[in-house]
């Protein structure tokens, strides 16, 4: 079966980097899924999961937008960062959400509050994808 | 001439400034090759970037986004990315006078610019000099990541965007190698000069639509140059702090040497002058 090469690049460096089956991630127009063989495509993505599904087993990183580059043998996915389940420090995802939650619900001008609810939206997928609830 | 007593305190303590230097050193050797594998992990994010960079913006031939249109300038925007401490040579001076005399060349008035500071030696410069810090961060680790200038940046290119200056340009040092280095100018917004390399273009398909990922992309890639420039002036401190360092050992051993020449001298003298004066007690006793 034809595989896709998956690259997972920050400015901090490369955060995944292999061969999967199938990949689904979630763009700004909704959720795609790419196989070999897609038509070269670029799409951005928003905060969430990609999920990358390789000999039956999926793996999930989580992404804070970016945006996703498809050619037919090769997908790359920019964004400012990244992180595979497993390294997740998940006590800091949690910590970081109640502090966006405390400034939700204090009083704060439209920038502050969209600042806390992107980072809140952050956090809780971290969070998601550490615990694997997709 | 001075004492003996004088000249081995001198030795004493040059010895001990030595091994400082000597120290800080190996300790910024250390940090430059840690710096270095930094930028070699950021380098395939940004020719990726590019790339897709460049191949939409060409194949969008209207073109019109207003990151890549340059306008009238009415006020102007200056990044400035010096060190947090001196002992690095000429690393923050050289920085802050191309950025102070490009400024002075440019602008009459202090209305004219906004300074961005990244870095304690330009901030306070530029405040000393009451020019208009917007903005600025210190205290970055020697290792940044991307997360820490992600707010100046992100701030840097919104202000841009909503009109507040028509231009963005950045000064820092650009590592050449371990002992060289040069201050650099770059215009970073508006966005004139994506190079395309031929062939890379492939037909993609936008989705949603050009227009909406170059709304995404030019940010992300305008933050990503500014980040690039950070890890660039990093490297090339952590360089130059070595080598100012090494070229202060190497003077320290050098003045080791010579006063070590004028104590012997003086001890010599000392002793000679001893027996004259034990020979000549004694001849006076015969």
């Amino acid at each position: 079966m034809k595989t896709l090469t998956v690259n997972i690049v920050t400015p901090d460096g490369p955060v995944y980097d292999s061969q999967v089956d199938m990949i689904i991630a979630k763009t700004a127009s909704g959720e795609i899924g790419i196989l070999p063989g897609h038509i070269p495509t670029v799409a951005p993505l928003v905060i969430g999961a990609v999920k990358l599904k390789k000999d039956g087993k999926s793996e999930y990183v989580a992404v804070n937008g970016g945006f996703v580059e498809v050619r037919p043998e090769k997908v790359s996915i920019l964004t400012q960062s990244a992180e595979v389940a497993s390294n997740i420090d998940v006590a800091r995802a949690k910590e970081s959400m109640k502090r966006a939650e405390q400034r939700l619900q204090g009083k704060a001008d439209a920038t502050d509050f969209n600042r806390a609810e992107l980072s809140l939206k952050r956090a809780m997928n971290r969070i998601n994808v550490y615990e694997g609830n997709i | 001439m001075a004492s003996l007593r004088d000249i081995k305190g001198k030795i004493t303590s040059t010895k001990k400034t030595s091994q400082i230097t000597k120290a800080m050193q190996m300790v910024s050797a250390s940090k430059l090759n840690r710096a270095e594998e930094n930028a070699k992990a950021y380098v395939p994010y940004m020719t990726k970037i590019q790339e897709v960079v460049g191949a939409i913006a060409t194949g969008t031939s209207d073109g019109a986004h207003p990151m890549l249109t340059s306008r009238p300038v009415k006020k102007t925007a200056y990044l400035v990315i010096t060190a947090d401490r001196g002992l690095a040579g000429a690393y923050n001076s050289n920085i802050i006078r191309a950025a102070s005399n490009a400024i002075a060349e440019r602008h009459s008035s202090k209305d004219e610019y906004v300074i961005f500071a990244i870095g304690r030696m330009g901030r306070d410069f530029f405040v000393k000099r009451g020019s208009n810090v917007i903005g600025d961060v210190i205290g970055l680790p020697d290792q940044p990541a991307f997360s820490d200038i992600k707010e100046i940046a992100r701030r840097a290119v919104g202000m841009f965007t909503d009109g507040t200056y028509d231009e963005l340009y950045m000064y820092y040092n650009h590592f050449v190698s371990a002992i060289s280095s040069e201050v650099t100018e770059k215009k970073v917004l508006p966005l004139t000069d994506i190079a395309v390399e031929k062939g890379t273009t492939a037909s993609y398909e936008f989705d949603p639509s050009a227009e909406a990922i170059l709304e995404v992309l030019l940010p992300q890639y305008a933050e990503s140059l500014i980040f690039g420039a950070l890890l660039d002036g990093k490297a090339s401190e952590h360089a130059m702090r070595m080598s100012a360092m090494k070229s202060a050992t190497d003077n320290a051993t050098d003045l080791i040497g010579n006063l070590t020449l004028v104590y012997n001298r003086a001890r010599q003298a000392a002793i000679t002058q001893e027996i004259t004066e034990i020979v000549g007690g004694a001849a006076a006793l015969e």
